[in-house]
């Protein structure tokens, strides 16, 4: 991981297709309600997915792009636009 | 197909299979079946019957509408305007004009064009087109044509209007330069689409020069087919008269109940401008292949525009331009005479299905 992000809880769901990210993703947040969650998956549908389920659950999408290291895409997951998404 | 086109098809392929351009008797009866099915079809769609031809199909008349329509105005401009939500044919057909510049124009979460998007694209020029389907295919939400089609007055913009989704459903749009439409969707046989150009229109045939259907569509015309397309297209306009409220009422039923009764379910598309025969939903922590083969199972053919459904590796592009969820997507489309009994069902077996399908994913408590 080349990203610094404030995230406190990693889900790396690369390699994993439809809908399992998006249930990766859930499950974090279901266990830990308070954390900002980092995603990360290579299923291109994870790019629409993503925003669709944190506009559903009305999460922050705080951050969303490149990891960086080639290998898919980072989403940052807070439960609310609290100060961390303000550093970025 | 429609028992009456079925009938209608069978009769003429002996009545009809005469060459319509030779002068001779069985000749002649090719022509005046040719000629009727045109008259018929120009006035549902509220065309000149010149202004009809037939093509092969709903996707070579859109291909033609797109690349003829680019040809005749390549001088005037480039710049090919689609909807995001178009049908990939439409967005295939404007990539594969040479030097064409395509440009989606996006859309709401409904999945319905803004039409202030329009003005603020043709300020700018040089464009050779504007791609709008009537409805769309996937969620059913109506397009705003009339008030897109005003945004055009006097610009010299043509319209293509793909009507595939609305003929024989729903009311055909006024407005357009091309209107393009299939068969196949209204009941009628398959090898017949429709390709309607509005005398005046610069469009300018891609192909090689060929002297069938007034130089539109090349090669024999199919006379039994299209015949047959005819007729299912006037008994598709006169059964929806009653038919689009019952199955509206139906569609708002399963719009209603099924998110009731499924948690993380969104139905997706216009709760009003929309066709009276669809209803698409997106469900969470589905896995949209495990659903489509329960419900065959129960007896219902639905399809998805989840990427873990379709071959290729990614979603539907009309699901991801609304920015709506892709996974665990369905799309219920009901026939006329649909029964209230299917739906009532379907509404009944649905949630324990999804239950099913979540638990086998680990997703039940989510």
């Amino acid at each position: 991981m080349t990203l610094h992000l404030p995230y406190d809880v990693v889900v790396d769901e690369r390699g994993s297709m439809c809908p399992m990210p998006v249930i990766a993703l859930a499950r974090a947040v279901k266990q830990s309600p308070e954390a900002t969650v980092l995603l990360l998956a290579d299923d291109p549908a994870a790019i629409s997915d993503i925003p669709a389920w944190c506009a559903m659950r009305t999460r922050v999408l705080v951050w969303a792009g490149d990891t960086g290291d080639g290998r898919g895409h980072g989403f940052l997951v807070a439960p609310t636009q609290d100060d961390r998404a303000h550093i970025l | 197909m429609r028992p009456g086109a079925r009938q209608t098809l069978l009769a003429a392929l002996d009545q009809g299979y005469a060459d319509p351009s030779r002068r001779y008797h069985a000749a002649r009866q090719s022509r005046r079946l040719l000629d009727g099915a045109r008259e018929s079809i120009a006035a549902i769609i509220g065309a000149r019957p010149d202004e009809v031809s037939f093509a092969t199909s709903g996707t070579q008349a859109v291909h033609l509408a797109v690349t003829g329509l680019a040809q005749g105005r390549q001088r005037i401009g480039r710049r090919l305007l689609v909807s995001a939500v178009e049908h990939s044919c439409v967005i295939h057909a404007a990539r594969a004009v040479p030097e064409g510049k395509v440009e989606e124009l996006p859309v709401d979460s409904r999945a319905v064009v803004e039409p202030e998007r329009v003005r603020a694209a043709i300020a700018r020029g040089e464009v050779a087109l504007l791609a709008i389907q009537s409805a769309n295919h996937e969620v059913g939400s109506r397009q705003p044509i009339s008030e897109i089609a005003h945004i055009l007055d006097n610009s010299g913009i043509p319209l293509i209007v793909d009507a595939a989704q609305s003929l024989g459903r729903d009311d055909c749009p006024a407005q357009w330069s091309i209107l393009t439409a299939s068969a196949h969707k209204w009941g009628g046989p398959t090898g017949v689409g429709i390709l309607a150009i509005r005398n005046g229109t610069r469009w300018r045939s891609p192909l090689p020069d060929d002297p069938h259907e007034s130089g539109r569509i090349p090669g024999f015309t199919a006379i039994p087919q299209i015949v047959a397309a005819a007729v299912a297209l006037q008994e598709a306009e006169d059964e929806r008269r009653t038919e689009s409220a019952r199955l509206f009422a139906l569609t708002e039923r399963l719009r209603t109940e099924l998110p009731v009764r499924i948690p993380d379910a969104l139905v997706l598309g216009h709760g009003i401008e929309r066709l009276p025969h669809i209803v698409t939903l997106s469900m969470a922590y589905v896995a949209g292949e495990a659903l489509l083969e329960d419900l065959d199972r129960e007896g219902f053919a639905v399809s998805s525009g989840s990427s873990c459904v379709a071959d290729a590796l990614v979603p539907s592009h009309v699901l991801v331009a609304m920015g709506a969820l892709t996974h665990g997507n369905l799309r219920i489309s009901l026939p006329p005479g649909a029964l209230e009994s299917d739906v009532d069902r379907f509404i009944h077996v649905l949630p324990s299905i999804v239950a099913k399908v979540r638990d086998s994913l680990g997703a039940g408590d989510l």
